[in-house]
């Protein structure tokens, strides 16, 4: 199954109620199957008329009680940002997919991740965060949805996954879960209607009262906090006795994986950290993957972003390489091996 | 004795941040008659914007969304969509709904999306302090029109109703005053229609209130209320600009 309908069919096998949607490639695969699949499963499929009315579709729908989704590409995403700060500042579950896409500006059509900045520093004004997931597989996307949704629901914040076009484009075998039949109650703060049986929710991220708004902050801040703790996961890969180790994410890590396997069989001490999610970022898990590393090798599609994250959890006590490509140009293993034997001077 | 005048109950008890004379007040009172009378407090959703009425959350009794500003016609639709049965309801100054969530606006509109909304036409942004607002009239004086509004340069004010009902999907586009207490009860009449609109799932009603906003205006309550009959409703025409039912009854 291609990887953009895999998000659609694991979002409705979520429970997800909605799907508020606005054409971009390329993720429009996902929109099309929602079209075709969501009112059949007695669910809503609405086409918007803009990124900006898609997302607040989500809030409207999310405020209610029920799970809502959306996805765009980098410009849309951009253009989500003002919702998606609402919704964190409302305490609003949601799930929002990026297939990312080359940048700034209109960028290419090809697969990147120079959205990494965006989605883990500054998804909006304010102080907050949403929690973002990085598959690297069709199955680990339909995997990342079921986790996105149950996140979303306990920490009652929107959580993102960070996709790109490769993923989304890339056809891989898929298992999918059973369909949800039990969802997380929300009565307690849901807008639905207090059928005159309680006070009214308010649904809400205006507070014009300072300390007020510094206690609703600290908080959901105190929430981050927990999930900095216990919801970080990676993949450590080979990295028992690694002297290098590439840190990658998403589709770039299967390149670096190759790499790393070849590099390996040719007696070169390699290994792969892989974050699964990347805010929170695994700061254990790399201190653990970099533990006898004389060097890190991070790679991306972009012009080096997660490496800041990299050196930060690392306390740049291990020097930290970069080679990226970008606006649309995948990496090869090739180039990443070539990269390994540069730094490490082939085998020892 | 017998109780002649009193809160609506769908009002919350609570004193308001209006400015006295604002017509905020009144609006909020017609719309929660109209609830009590309809019985649906209970099952009402209402989405406030951003501007002087984002509080208004704290007194329509019902549950509350805020939305960003422009954005409450989406909001609304995703709350209505995935539940039906209830109803929902926007309420939107003229800088919300005519400026910066014009795109939402006609789009729930040509959507035929089953929601009412609650339109204030005070020409200002009353918020931020009164400056001009894609409704502000020609030549009236703001904070960012400080010589009055130049149509040469600022454009001219925009008829939203008029607008609204080229649209297939709207069910109800009218405008209305609360000026006098004949254009108030007919306003109270405009709000109850868009409301049975809703019930009977006819599509998108809009009713547009001409109103007040002294402090920004720089004029006495009563003296406001004359510019809203002297020199608004001259340049907004009270009255249904389209009205499906009406229109489809005509026809039988």
């Amino acid at each position: 199954m291609k990887g953009n309908e895999a998000l659609a069919e694991a979002a409705i096998r979520c429970g997800c109620k909605c799907f508020f949607g606005y054409p971009i490639t390329p993720q429009t695969e996902l929109s099309a199957y929602m079209a075709k699949r969501m009112e059949k499963s007695g669910g809503v499929f609405l086409q918007a008329e803009s990124e900006i009315a898609a997302i607040n579709m989500v809030l409207g729908a999310a405020s209610t009680g029920v799970r809502a989704m959306t996805s765009s590409s980098s410009p849309g995403v951009s253009l989500k940002a003002e919702g998606i700060s609402y919704m964190a500042g409302s305490d609003l579950p949601a799930v929002i997919i990026n297939v990312q896409r080359g940048g700034p500006g209109l960028g290419s059509i090809q697969p990147a991740q120079s959205d990494y900045f965006q989605a883990t520093k500054a998804m909006g004004h304010g102080d907050f965060h949403v929690m973002v997931l990085a598959p690297c597989s069709v199955q680990e996307m339909v995997d990342a949805v079921t986790l996105a949704f149950d996140k979303a629901d306990q920490y009652r914040m929107p959580v993102m996954i960070l996709a790109d076009g490769l993923l989304g484009q890339m056809m891989e075998p898929v298992t999918f879960p059973e369909a949800k039949t039990e969802l997380p109650d929300k009565s307690d703060w849901a807008a639905c209607g207090h059928k005159n049986g309680r006070k009214h929710h308010i649904i809400n991220s205006l507070f014009l009262d300072a300390p007020l708004l510094e206690a609703k902050v600290k908080e959901r801040y105190e929430r981050y906090k927990q999930i900095e703790e216990n919801e970080t996961d990676a993949e450590l890969y080979m990295c028992d006795g690694a002297e290098i180790v590439v840190a990658a994410y998403g589709a770039t890590a299967r390149v670096a994986k190759s790499a790393v396997t070849k590099a390996r069989a040719e007696g070169i001490k390699a290994g792969l950290f892989r974050p699964k999610t990347l805010w929170p970022f695994p700061v254990k898990e790399i201190n653990q993957a970099c533990k006898d590393a004389k060097c890190i090798l991070d790679v991306e599609m972009s012009m080096g972003q997660m490496i800041y994250d990299v050196k930060l959890a690392t306390e740049c006590r291990i020097p930290v390489e970069f080679y990226g490509r970008t606006g649309g140009v995948i990496p090869t293993p090739a180039e990443v091996y070539d990269e390994i034997k540069k730094l490490t001077g082939g085998a020892q | 004795m017998a109780v002649v005048f009193d809160r609506p109950n769908s009002l919350e008890d609570v004193s308001t941040h209006f400015c006295p004379g604002c017509g905020h007040g009144i609006v909020h009172r017609l719309v929660c008659e109209v609830l009590d009378e309809m019985g649906v407090i209970g099952d009402t959703i209402a989405v406030v914007p951003v501007g002087c009425s984002v509080m208004s959350y704290n007194y329509f009794g019902c549950d509350v969304i805020q939305a960003p500003h422009g954005r409450a016609p989406a909001v609304a639709t995703g709350a209505k969509r995935v539940n039906p049965d209830k109803v929902v309801f926007t309420y939107q100054g003229d800088g919300d709904l005519a400026a910066i969530g014009t795109a939402e606006t006609v789009h729930s509109g040509t959507r035929g999306e089953n929601i009412v909304i609650i339109f204030i036409n005070n020409t200002t942004y009353g918020m931020t302090g009164g400056q001009m607002a894609p409704t502000t009239l020609p030549g009236q004086v703001t904070q960012t029109t400080p010589f009055g509004r130049n149509t040469d340069t600022a454009g001219f004010p925009i008829r939203i109703c008029e607008m609204m009902s080229t649209l297939s999907g709207v069910a109800l586009a009218q405008r209305v005053a609360i000026d006098s207490v004949p254009h108030i009860r007919e306003a109270k009449k405009a709000i109850r229609k868009a409301f049975d609109n809703q019930v009977n799932k006819r599509g998108l009603s809009i009713v547009e209130v001409l109103s007040t906003c002294p402090t920004n205006w720089g004029l006495s309550p009563t003296a406001s209320m004359d510019f809203v009959r002297d020199k608004m409703i001259p340049y907004y025409p009270l009255g249904v600009y389209k009205d499906k039912t009406a229109d489809e009854e005509a026809a039988k």
